[in-house]
């Protein structure tokens, strides 16, 4: 371990309580709207296109001569490998987040893994029923109670919000075996988890191209199926805001529908999800 | 470093889309679960059997579009995707933006049915919702992890028809909206150049 490394886990705690002051005033977005928050939209927008040029120049023909290259399984392999070593990272969270049987389930799988399923390219776990398990230190925050804050789309990482966002970071530092800022050959993890999502975006190409090359509006589209799914994954531990997800957000905060925003299908296209069409 | 769910999750939203649209109600009414499981069983088995019928890809599209029409309440799912602007249209401009809509999700959604082979649908609750009725399922494809998809059932349209679904809470319905709205906006609100682009879009 070095010093600069020993650095970062000091500063860490303290840029992450400074970024997440933020968070906690919540801003107009709350838990059960649909609503999403993007007041950096412009700032966004040039990150997507900046993302999306890496994608199209490097990411997706790497992605896609990745996986017609290199056979199906041993892409599954190279996964399982980034997988099983984001395991003690959360255990940790899991820890964080009160939920004492998924750390144990994170850290059972990483060492069945790690010994029976030969440094983690096979998942012996999973074939034995054990549960799998996701979770990040955005989620964490989320448990304690942190508003997500104001949707971000990260260069080379993607969608994202404020809070996640911390939770990215937090994750680089927590995560013991996988991260070191000066030597990049230490970092296993980072590189472990560039091959899994070459793994992903050369199997999902169809859909991931569909959504960057062929949408009218890639941005628009990769932050509400972002928002969707993120949402979604938080609140279904959790039936009560589960079922949120589906209110109206005018019965819930008893705003009226202002005319002039409601003539504008651009500006709430996320209302309720439940909204009943054979209303209009 | 935390596993992004984007990338993950967005194969799921267009993978069962296209089997999902297709894939409502019938006209017996989904008030049971019992019901709503015959469902989905009869029409997954219906999507498979247009796939198993070794057509071309453009006869399997033309199947897809016709169950669409059958199972889904496309008026409605068109209407709601045009937003606002469905408003002020005159009837023609609907009847025909409606039938461009259709044609582009049915080969939107229908292309990507190699990834719905063998895929299994099971039924695991339901309840009514303000619209009609919700019919939460669980979906396995090969290779893939089970997923969660959420069906919304209507008889508003006179018949028991599907108008909306949840992939892993991704809403369909809304997704395209933004989408079609996207479209409108880059050609100035011409409805009309619109429905003519969507009849080769998808």
């Amino acid at each position: 371990m070095n010093i600069l490394r020993r650095a970062h886990l000091l500063i860490a705690p303290l840029t992450l309580a400074l970024v997440l002051s933020g968070c906690a005033t919540k801003p107009p977005e709350q838990r059960g709207s649909n609503e999403i928050f993007d007041p950096y939209e412009n700032v966004n927008r040039g990150v997507h296109g900046f993302n999306r040029g890496v994608d199209r120049v490097f990411f997706r023909p790497a992605s896609k001569g990745y996986v017609a290259v290199v056979p199906a399984p041993m892409v599954t392999s190279f996964n399982n490998f980034a997988e099983n070593l984001s395991n003690p990272s959360m255990m940790v969270d899991y820890l964080l987040q009160g939920k004492p049987r998924e750390a144990g389930i994170a850290l059972g799988r990483f060492l069945l893994n790690s010994t029976f399923g030969v440094a983690g390219l096979f998942d012996p776990a999973t074939e034995m029923n054990i549960p799998q398990i996701d979770t990040d230190f955005g989620e964490t925050l989320h448990v304690w109670g942190f508003g997500e804050g104001p949707y971000v789309e990260l260069p080379l990482y993607g969608p994202s919000t404020r809070r996640d966002a911390v939770g990215v970071v937090v994750n680089l530092f927590t995560s013991p075996l996988t991260f070191s800022p000066t030597r990049a050959v230490d970092n296993a993890g980072v590189w472990a988890e560039v091959v899994r999502r070459m793994g992903n975006r050369g199997r999902y190409s169809d859909t991931i191209d569909s959504i960057l090359y062929e949408s009218a509006d890639s941005y628009a589209q990769s932050r509400l199926i972002y928002m969707q799914s993120r949402r979604f994954e938080l609140a279904s531990d959790d039936e009560a805001a589960y079922l949120d997800l589906y209110s109206d957000p005018y019965a819930d905060t008893g705003t009226p529908v202002d005319p002039a925003t409601a003539a504008d299908p651009y500006a709430d296209p996320y209302s309720d999800p439940y909204e009943d069409p054979y209303a209009q | 470093m935390p596993s992004n769910p984007f990338s993950r999750r967005l194969f799921l939203t267009s993978s069962l889309a296209g089997a999902g649209l297709a894939a409502m109600p019938l006209p017996a009414l989904a008030l049971t679960e019992a019901g709503a499981r015959q469902l989905v069983d009869s029409v997954v088995a219906e999507i498979n059997r247009v796939i198993a019928s070794g057509q071309s890809e453009a006869a399997m599209l033309r199947d897809f579009e016709r169950l669409f029409v059958r199972y889904a309440d496309v008026p409605i799912m068109a209407r709601y995707a045009l937003g606002v602007d469905a408003r002020s249209a005159s009837r023609s401009q609907l009847n025909a933006f409606t039938e461009a809509f259709q044609g582009y999700i049915a080969r939107k959604y229908g292309r990507r049915f190699r990834e719905f082979i063998g895929g299994q649908v099971t039924v695991t609750s339901t309840r009514p919702i303000r619209a009609g009725y919700e019919v939460r399922s669980t979906v396995k494809l090969r290779g893939e992890a089970p997923f969660e998809v959420t069906f919304l059932v209507s008889d508003k349209s006179g018949r028991d028809k599907f108008f909306n679904m949840f992939i892993e809470g991704v809403n369909l319905l809304l997704t395209e909206r933004t989408e079609i709205g996207a479209m409108l906006d880059r050609r100035g609100g011409n409805l009309d150049q619109l429905t003519r682009d969507l009849a080769g879009a998808g």
